[in-house]
């Protein structure tokens, strides 16, 4: 049994203008130990598709489809059982590290309610713990700081103590959304490794939530495009970045800044995400995309397997075939 | 914390001295003397009282010693009521005004938190009903509209309660007062608890607690109402002020033998040193709160170290 | 010659820069249109405006005058029985007219003590605001202070010994209504002082004054049109509580917390004595309260 099964989750909120389908149809599969990657602009669903696995949708957020945690539906469980399992079994990590932590209560409170919630330690107990994650995230006297407020740290720091507060119940799934966008660019470097070397000692599986396809390269090993609240094509990251055969994945490509390309201008894709309360009809992206036919606005295109390559899942009307060469072509 | 507090203390003085020098002045500037009154009196009485009240002295002198009595404690004499001294009189009338306005504020800073905490939680229930009620029936109808209104259904429809008058602090004689002032204090601790809390647990550590997995009760008591709290810490300074405006009408609309009833009294009667003794008495203890407001502030927030 | 010349041009040039974002039609007209689509406020305004016509002008129509003692008809419950529709009080005097009458002193003395207060606020903030330095920090403390004392008892203090003639109840109540209004146009002129057509027109010489009132107060313009309408109600209250513990304008005069202090006297008797002046003025705070929401939200679409 997979660790934790999404199987055509969607996300819908009740609006002033109606009812904003903010996802559509999310599958994914995620083992013991896998990182897996959601990529996407602001406005794609990826948070949202993640809040709704944890139960932290705004209130006026419904779900429909399943989310199976070793094979009970997170989605239909009381909010008891889902207390038992967040925090614990699935934990999560915001991506304000300024605003996400209580700025009235000590990191000591914060940090060690959890373990007297979860793991029925004494406060004594769980302060030592406490101590031990600070620690293993390089806080630099983690035995002093502990006791301070979360103003007192920096930015990058708030995030750690985010990052040992998520990892206190060593949990089986850790998500991460955009743990390193409020940050500066050294501190998010720093971020990562930390991820990736906890999740070594840990064996933690990780769902991380990015627009910058340079961290997905560097951590993931599965990847799930989205756009406009759906999939647009989902795959392990090597096939995904060696032949994107998407034309969304390939504008995301083409707006990463590369250091091995001497071209010095940043490409973008242009125009704007779809307004959700209006989905258009066929394909979100067929607006912005270069490859647009008559079929891609009135039809949407399913998630199928890809044809050049069985482990990749693509929806476009277009044959992959055709892309990957346009591509090879513009690369040489 | 501690040089705080003392700077905070020190920033007091400037105030209490210009309220006490303008309304010093302003009782000089005043034509006519406080002994003109319909009685002649002889010359020699007249000499006699204005050497005892430093009135034969020049102004800065006479000031200095007003300056002087008021830190030894001494508000100075009533000129109508002869034989009582201001201190006299507000020995008696102080205990009225703290029992029901320091009872209601408690009170309402309790159901006013409450009641806020309820709505917040239970966005367009009947009690979230109830707070938006009370708080525009306080907010647009003035006290001394309440009060009468009070009065007629409580006293004199129902007959449960007495009209007004006082009776040595019999529980009876203090309900309908303190009904009145609860109830404008709830309309506005009511409203910002509310507000605040709506807000709080809309914010994203909140967010954070939830993912944590903890139960509603450990999120709202714990996490949310100390942030929740500091709005309506702030707003209890100008609601204490307010509440002296509206003890001096509650007062004057149930007959109650306090302070503010006196000062009202007092300004009938044209009695200025009473009033402004009084005036200088409540000016103090109204600064003192805001001070002790601003304290307990930068106590309970942890940002503020200073 | 030359020089004085100059500087007018520059005036003017830069009074026309600084008062385009003021009448550039369409925020004001959205403005209008946000203030027309609220039908609570509308409504308000509606009723405000009724009430103010019927004290102006009501008791021109009426058979009574305010004073005249009707002795056939005292403590008379409300009956269409020569006109007396409010009734009368104990001197059987028409409650109709002394509710009206009543009505323009309270109405009279929120207009005028909230423009003078309005103009005391928006001077005092504008300087303090403009000027900046040391002149801003003692221009605002003594704002604090005022916000620290409890202003009923010093302005009980005031008409004590100034006494209570019509405009010392105005220049009373003035003196304690004016921070708020000062306080708001500070943070506002401290915000617009940076913009970039305040430097043109230093960088062209216009001097310190005339930059305050014809580029800094124009764009005062939305936030004190907010903050009047929030004036109103309070200032007739203030007048109000003096007016109830009989500290207001003096006899004949009277106003609506005369009348409720009279009222109040008499409640268990003549219960409309106190509910006619009692409802007029609670109606009129209220609808002067809906209005001020209102403007808030048409004129500061942030902050709904």
């Amino acid at each position: 049994m997979s660790l934790l099964k999404v199987r055509n989750l969607g996300v819908q909120f009740q609006t002033n203008d109606g009812i904003v389908s903010a996802v559509n149809g999310v599958n994914f599969e995620l083992e013991r130990g896998q990182t897996l990657g959601i990529v996407g602009e602001s406005g794609s669903g990826k948070s949202q598709t993640v809040l709704a696995l944890m139960g932290l949708l705004a209130k006026n957020g419904q779900t429909n489809g399943e989310a199976l945690y070793k094979g009970q539906n997170l989605l239909s469980m009381s909010a008891k059982e889902l207390n038992g399992i967040r925090g614990d079994r699935l934990s999560m990590i915001f991506q304000d590290p300024m605003t996400s932590l209580n700025p009235y209560l000590t990191v000591e409170r914060q940090m060690t309610e959890v373990l007297e919630l979860h793991k029925g330690m004494t406060r004594r107990e769980a302060k030592k713990r406490a101590i031990e994650l600070l620690e293993a995230v390089r806080i630099p006297e983690a035995a002093r700081r502990i006791d301070m407020y979360p103003h007192e740290f920096s930015g990058g720091m708030r995030q750690r103590v985010m990052i040992a507060m998520a990892l206190l119940c060593e949990p089986e799934v850790l998500i991460a959304d955009e743990p390193t966008t409020a940050l500066d660019v050294t501190v998010q470097a720093q971020i990562l490794q930390l991820l990736k070397d906890l999740q070594r000692d840990f064996g933690t599986a990780i769902v991380m939530i990015t627009h910058d396809l340079g961290v997905v390269a560097g951590l993931c090993e599965k990847v799930l495009v989205m756009y406009g609240g759906r999939v647009m094509e989902q795959g392990d990251a090597d096939s995904l970045f060696y032949r994107a055969s998407h034309p969304y994945t390939i504008g995301l490509l083409g707006a990463l800044p590369r250091l091995d390309h001497d071209g010095s201008e940043l490409v973008s894709i242009p125009g704007n995400p779809p307004n959700m309360a209006q989905p258009p009809k066929g394909c979100p992206f067929a607006e912005r995309c270069s490859h647009v036919s008559n079929r891609c606005a009135t039809e949407l295109p399913p998630l199928m397997p890809a044809e050049h390559d069985g482990r990749v899942l693509r929806a476009c009307h277009k044959s992959a075939h055709e892309l990957i060469d346009i591509r090879e072509v513009a690369h040489a | 914390m501690w040089s705080y507090t003392f700077r905070r203390v020190l920033m007091t003085i400037p105030t209490l001295l210009l309220v006490v020098t303008v309304c010093y002045l302003m009782l000089h500037a005043t034509p006519g003397g406080p002994f003109d009154g319909e009685r002649k009196l002889s010359a020699a009485v007249l000499a006699n009282l204005q050497a005892k009240y430093h009135l034969d002295l020049p102004l800065w002198q006479q000031y200095l010693y007003y300056l002087k009595s008021l830190l030894e404690g001494d508000l100075g004499a009533s000129f109508r009521y002869a034989d009582w001294s201001v201190n006299d009189l507000v020995a008696k009338a102080l205990p009225v005004s703290l029992a029901i306005g320091g009872g209601s504020l408690l009170i309402s800073v309790v159901i006013g938190v409450g009641l806020g905490i309820l709505s917040a939680l239970r966005q367009n229930s009947l009690v979230d009903y109830l707070v938006m009620l009370i708080g525009n029936i306080g907010s647009a109808f003035p006290s001394f509209v309440i009060g009468p209104v009070l009065i007629m259904v409580f006293a004199i429809w129902f007959k449960w309660l007495p009209a007004g008058g006082w009776d040595d602090f019999k529980f009876a004689y203090m309900v309908l007062p303190m009904a009145l002032l609860t109830f404008i204090n709830i309309s506005t601790i009511g409203r910002v608890m509310r507000g605040s809390l709506i807000e709080v647990l809309n914010s994203n550590f909140i967010r954070t607690a939830r993912a944590k997995g903890l139960g509603l009760s450990t999120i709202v008591f714990r996490h949310a109402l100390k942030p929740a709290l500091m709005p309506v810490v702030s707003v209890i300074g100008p609601l204490a002020i307010s509440s002296i405006t509206a003890a001096v009408v509650t007062e004057s609309v149930f007959s109650l033998p306090g302070i503010g009833k006196l000062i009202v009294n007092g300004a009938s009667n044209r009695d200025y040193t009473l009033v402004l003794g009084l005036v200088v008495l409540v000016t103090v203890v109204a600064v003192l709160l805001n001070l002790l407001v601003d304290l307990a502030y930068a106590l309970l927030d942890p940002k503020i170290r200073y | 010659m030359f020089k004085a010349k100059q500087s007018t041009l520059a005036d003017t040039l830069s009074a026309n820069l600084a008062a385009a974002p003021v009448e550039g039609r369409s925020p004001w007209r959205d403005a209008r249109e946000r203030f027309l689509r609220n039908k609570a406020a509308v409504a308000s305004l509606v009723i405000l405006v009724l009430i103010t016509l019927a004290c102006v002008f009501g008791p021109m129509f009426l058979p009574h005058t305010y004073s005249d003692t009707d002795w056939d008809a005292m403590s008379m419950a409300p009956t269409a029985q020569s006109w007396h529709l409010f009734g009368t009080d104990e001197l059987g005097r028409d409650l109709l007219v002394r509710c009206l009458i009543g009505g323009r002193i309270s109405l009279m003395v929120g207009f005028l003590a909230t423009l003078s207060s309005v103009t005391v606020g928006i001077v005092w903030g504008a300087t303090a605001g403009f000027l900046g330095g040391k002149v801003d920090t003692v221009m605002m403390r003594l704002v604090d202070m005022m916000y620290a004392v409890p202003y009923l008892l010093i302005a009980i203090l005031m008409v004590t010994l100034l006494g209570r003639e019509f405009y010392l109840v105005v220049l009373t109540i003035t003196v304690f209504s004016w921070m708020d209004m000062a306080r708001v146009v500070r943070g506002q002129t401290l915000s617009i002082k940076s913009k970039e057509y305040i430097e043109a027109a230093r960088a062209i010489g216009v001097s310190t004054s005339s930059i305050i009132f014809r580029h800094v107060v124009p764009n005062l313009l939305g936030i004190v049109v907010i903050y009047t309408t929030v004036t109103v109600p309070g200032v007739i209250l203030t007048e109000s509580v003096l007016s109830f513990l009989g500290l207001g304008v003096q006899e004949p005069m009277t106003s609506w917390g005369v009348l409720i202090q009279d009222g109040t006297g008499v409640m268990e008797s003549t219960p409309w004595i106190l509910l006619f002046p009692a409802g007029l003025l609670s109606v009129t705070l209220y609808c002067a309260n809906y209005i001020g929401d209102g403007m808030r939200d048409a004129l500061d679409p942030k902050d709904r």
